[in-house]
């Protein structure tokens, strides 16, 4: 690595010093802080052997939770695109009444704690809940069961993409999309030739982002879940759960698994990077 | 993978019509008894076979009994419960869910099986910890959850205080004076049960700690090199683990019948030894005397003769303001 040297009068010696001194702090941070607790979980769950780590792994329940948690992850990431993609759009190209308050609402999941989500999911679709006895009379089942933990995950989710996009469109302008519609381009070919490349990275980024949060959720899925083994486990209450029991090395082998779809997500996008380029 | 996919987003959906011949039904229970219900239900699953030619499959939903029983009540579909707690199921019968005279559904009271507040102790029981008056003593660390967040530190409280009470011919004061002496040698309160074994066991504090008795076998089995020793004081107070019929869900199901023959086979002989293997204490002599090194002799106290029952502990011992909270001085 080679820094990046300013010219010889605006760095003095010391300035220089100073300049190691922060690299390595950030370093020694990054090491304690993210990369020594993530080998860690790998060691631990790896410290009674890989045929240890396999039989936990593969043990039904925590095969259904892996299985459980992608499926929540792939159930919300195409809504969230869609949406996410919908509302920066109409954010960013239109003025109407109540544009600010859109943006807000967008946003209000960043700063809501996800217990509190979960609650009000509670106290709305219980069954002492205000749409509660409705729903128990068409017998639809929302609390306790995947549509539940579906709909806190997009909950959560929800502010990524519109989040990831929104800054983008606003500042890449409408001139483009303008452009093409004089030459006789429909809709969907402007969306489809001018828009969604233009915003390509930022989609990426931000569904990369909302799949991490979905799968690794735990407050929101906690409360509307149920906890019923081999049904309603999401990966993130399953380790939980196999910690509580005093498995150690179940808790890390599956906590290695959610580590590892986190990991296998950021190769896709470097993949997706790589190949678009 | 994808027909697995649909058939489970089926399932979960509830879209899927119910299989012939095939039950399944939903026991919600409390934190620390996932192992005995894993183990108890293939019995029953094999049982109900045989009586019926038809096979059940028993889910399991394990958490804190109170916020087990605020699910239920806000709509997860209990067949049965088997919690820690009377007044947990108290709450569902009062919203309607559990019969009110639950109490009379099954014998003992709806209690299958019983346990108490016993002791754990390091190897060779360094400090002689051998009764609750061995807790009072300049350091000696007791380590068990907090009574605010716990049924199970609940009942610690209560057998210490029975146990003062019992030695100082029912002076009150001297019991809580008693019981602020144990307290004052908790170095940590932990949340729940579970979290007050990690604390002495994995992290190594304290000299004793103080968890039913069911769950200090399974401890000082789960950790057989530390050569923990269980500890049995002179004097306990009984806690029931109460079990019920989820009435109004099981009837909507038509569950009802496998969900009451679940709850009966607890009291059969076999589930009884099972729970008797696992610490919990039965009513069966027989079985009580073929695990009699399970269960070494103790007076066990009940909540209604020395406190007058539930809802009074509640309004004196437990509620704002209440005795603990004149006790519970270093929380």
């Amino acid at each position: 690595m080679t820094p990046v040297t300013p010219p010889a009068a605006l760095a003095p010696r010391q300035d220089r010093k100073a300049q190691w001194l922060l690299i390595g702090l950030a370093v020694a941070l990054t090491l304690f802080i993210v990369v020594v607790p993530l080998l860690y979980i790998l060691w631990r769950a790896l410290s009674e052997g890989l045929a240890v780590f396999a039989q936990n792994i593969l043990a039904p329940d925590t095969l259904h939770a892996i299985w459980l948690t992608s499926a929540v992850a792939i159930v919300t990431l195409p809504v969230n695109l869609c949406v996410g993609i919908a509302a920066a759009w109409l954010i960013a190209r239109f003025t109407f009444p109540g544009r600010k308050a859109l943006l807000t609402i967008i946003e209000l999941p960043f700063s809501i704690s996800p217990i509190i989500a979960g609650v009000c999911y509670l106290l709305l679709y219980g069954r002492q809940g205000l749409l509660g006895p409705a729903l128990a009379a068409a017998d639809i089942k929302i609390l306790f069961a995947l549509p539940g933990i579906v709909l806190v995950t997009l909950f959560v989710t929800g502010p990524f993409v519109a989040r990831e996009v929104l800054p983008l469109m606003q500042a890449q302008g409408s001139e483009q999309e303008q452009a093409a519609l004089t030459l006789g381009a429909s809709g969907w070919q402007i969306f489809r030739r001018v828009t969604l490349p233009n915003i390509r990275w930022a989609l990426l980024y931000g569904a990369v982002l909302a799949t991490a949060r979905a799968v690794g959720e735990f407050g929101a899925v906690s409360v509307v879940s149920g906890a019923i083994r081999g049904q309603t486990m999401t990966l993130p209450l399953q380790i939980e759960l196999l910690f509580n029991d005093l498995n150690v090395v179940g808790a890390f082998a599956a906590a290695s698994t959610l580590t590892l779809i986190a990991l296998v997500v950021l190769v896709l996008k470097t993949l997706i990077e790589a190949r678009t380029r | 993978m994808k027909t697995r996919l649909t058939t489970a987003l089926a399932l979960a959906l509830g879209l899927a019509s119910p299989v012939a011949a095939q039950d399944a039904i939903l026991n919600v229970s409390y934190d620390i008894a996932r192992e005995l219900f894993a183990e108890l239900n293939p019995v029953f699953a094999q049982k109900w076979q045989e009586q019926t030619g038809r096979s059940v499959t028993i889910d399991q939903s394990h958490g804190g009994s109170s916020k087990q029983a605020r699910a239920i009540l806000e709509g997860l579909p209990a067949d049965v419960v088997t919690f820690n707690q009377v007044t947990d199921i108290d709450v569902l019968a009062e919203g309607g869910l559990v019969d009110e005279n639950w109490r009379e559904a099954f014998p003992n009271q709806a209690s299958p099986y019983y346990s108490l507040p016993a002791f754990l102790v390091r190897e060779g029981n360094p400090k002689n910890i051998d009764d609750w008056d061995d807790l009072a003593q300049d350091g000696v660390q007791v380590i068990f959850p907090n009574p605010k967040t716990s049924g199970n530190a609940r009942y610690t409280y209560l057998a210490a205080y029975a146990y003062a009470l019992d030695k100082n011919n029912g002076d009150q004061a001297a019991a809580q004076d008693f019981v602020k002496k144990v307290f004052a040698n908790v170095p940590v309160f932990d949340q729940g049960g579970r979290a007050a074994t990690a604390t002495f066991a994995e992290r190594g504090i304290g000299d004793v700690l103080i968890t039913f008795e069911a769950e200090t076998g399974g401890i000082a089995r789960q950790y057989a090199d530390a050569k923990l020793e269980r500890v049995t004081p002179s004097l306990s107070v009984l806690a029931e683990f109460p079990v019920a019929v989820v009435t109004e869900n099981a009837e909507d199901k038509g569950t009802a019948e496998v969900s009451k023959a679940y709850l009966d086979f607890l009291y059969s002989p076999e589930a009884q030894r099972v729970l008797a293997r696992n610490f919990n204490r039965v009513h069966d002599e027989g079985i009580t005397a073929e695990f009699a090194a399970n269960f070494p002799d103790v007076k066990l106290v009940t909540v209604e003769d020395v406190f007058g029952g539930w809802d009074k502990v509640q309004e004196e011992h437990f509620a704002e303001g209440g005795i603990l909270d004149t006790v519970f001085v270093n929380q």
